[in-house]
């Protein structure tokens, strides 16, 4: 039910208070509410969720995942070192 | 797709699958607190993958199983209304209160709609000038930002015929209220998400320090929630009870401004009852009074009809409190399936029983 999915903003149209734009995922499009993503432009990628965009996607945090790996490593390197 | 695949690496997976087993040095539980979390782990199956030392247990994470019968009894009298057209998320329609659900009032002749955003709801109040409808608003915080919008959208275009029933609920309640059970035997959470992307961190602070319990806000693919597991276990093996943050992509401290500026607008924080877990006081939001026109409790005569909550043979309470797992339950698989529901965590594509019993897990 909290399942929210990532898409790409393709267009912005409709004004505050109820902003409203293009969003595509994968193949599909969808019109989603961006009121709750003030500041999103095109092309930025947005987590949609019952049609309203919640947040936008952090490129630089995207990669943490991968990141903190390596740490891990690093960590157990010096431990064992 | 951009920012879901990468997420499902079977290299990277088996790097954080190695880790946690270098890690653990004792018996740990964890819960994890959203049903779609509770999906992912075992649709990828990824409670196997860890030592045998880590327990896994699945929490209230299922707005739809906690949803209390007597909100669904509201909705199934309105459904059966002649001049009510009632929009529901379609996780809802086979949910039980009693002997009936929405999906048999809908063959039945009631005129039950499902939609996937509460926008399209005021879409068809506008359609219906000469019908009331009514939306059933159910969901953790990570959807109850969308409601507020469409109740606040609703005010601006002044809609006469348009109301919602109630029934959101707050995450960091029910996890004070599990953890103030002498039963409890979770030491650690990966807390949800996408509500950690609405609300933020700072309410689970108190919670952490309070009952000294690591809170890790976690997302939703398999390297997400294999991160938010070694994290939560590093805290437990280096005697840390802190809040931290996996899910950076989408998690902000603060949380989403705009929404939290929503929320508070529209709602009021209320007791609420929890399917299975009983009334945990201010785990809930209600409609505040100034948009008391668009609350169907209040638009409407009501004649309640007591339900009962569930079958005595459902350990649904016990399963979100972590005491059981699905497969501990006699009737799981056979007196109770998705076809034939003995409760809602059956029913619910996110409850815990219906990915137990689609994924294979004895």
């Amino acid at each position: 039910m909290c399942l929210a999915v990532p898409g790409q903003i393709r267009a912005i149209d409709g004004e505050a208070p109820l902003r409203m734009g293009t969003v595509q995922f994968g193949g599909v499009t969808r019109e989603v509410c961006l009121a709750y993503v003030p500041d999103a432009v095109v092309d930025d990628y947005v987590l949609v969720h019952v049609g309203f965009a919640i947040a936008t996607i952090d490129a630089e945090a995207a990669a943490q995942v991968f990141r903190y790996l390596d740490e891990i490593d690093e960590i157990d390197a010096a431990t064992t070192a | 797709m951009k920012y879901l695949d990468e997420y499902r690496d079977p290299g990277a997976a088996s790097r954080y699958v190695d880790a946690i087993a270098a890690l653990v040095r004792q018996k740990w539980t964890l819960m994890e607190v959203c049903g779609g979390q509770t999906h992912a782990i075992v649709r990828y199956g990824l409670h196997e993958l860890l030592p045998s030392q880590v327990e896994i247990v699945h929490g209230p994470g299922c707005p739809v199983c906690v949803t209390p019968a007597e909100r669904i009894s509201r909705a199934l009298d309105l459904a059966r209304r002649p001049n009510v057209i009632l929009c529901s998320f379609g996780d809802m329609l086979r949910v039980p209160a009693g002997d009936a659900d929405l999906l048999r009032v809908r063959a039945e002749g009631g005129d039950v709609r499902v939609v996937y955003s509460p926008l399209d709801a005021l879409q068809i109040a506008t359609q219906h000038p000469d019908r009331d409808v009514v939306f059933f608003a159910v969901g953790f915080e990570t959807t109850a930002p969308a409601i507020a919008m469409t109740v606040q959208q609703a005010a601006r275009l002044a809609l006469p015929n348009f109301s919602v029933l109630v029934s959101h609920v707050r995450v960091p309640q029910a996890l004070d209220a599990l953890l103030s059970d002498p039963d409890n035997r979770v030491q650690g959470f990966l807390a949800a998400g996408h509500v950690n992307t609405i609300m933020g961190m700072a309410e689970y602070e108190p919670i952490a320090r309070a009952y000294r319990v690591p809170i890790v806000a976690t997302g939703f693919e398999p390297l997400d929630i294999l991160q938010g597991v070694y994290m939560c276990l590093r805290q437990l093996e280096e005697g840390r009870a802190e809040v931290e943050n996996q899910y950076t992509r989408a998690v902000r401290p603060a949380g989403n401004e705009a929404a939290i500026t929503a929320l508070q607008d529209v709602f009021e924080v209320v007791d609420r009852v929890w399917r299975g877990m009983g009334t945990i006081a201010a785990s809930g939001l209600g409609l505040a009074a100034k948009y008391a026109r668009f609350d169907a409790d209040r638009r409407f005569d009501w004649t309640d009809v007591q339900v009962e909550e569930d079958s005595a043979r459902c350990i649904a309470g016990s399963i979100m409190r972590g005491h059981s797992r699905p497969s501990d339950c006699a009737e799981f698989g056979a007196g109770c399936t998705p076809d034939h529901p003995l409760g809602a965590p059956m029913v619910s594509s996110e409850g815990a029983c219906a990915a137990y019993f689609r994924y294979g897990v004895a």
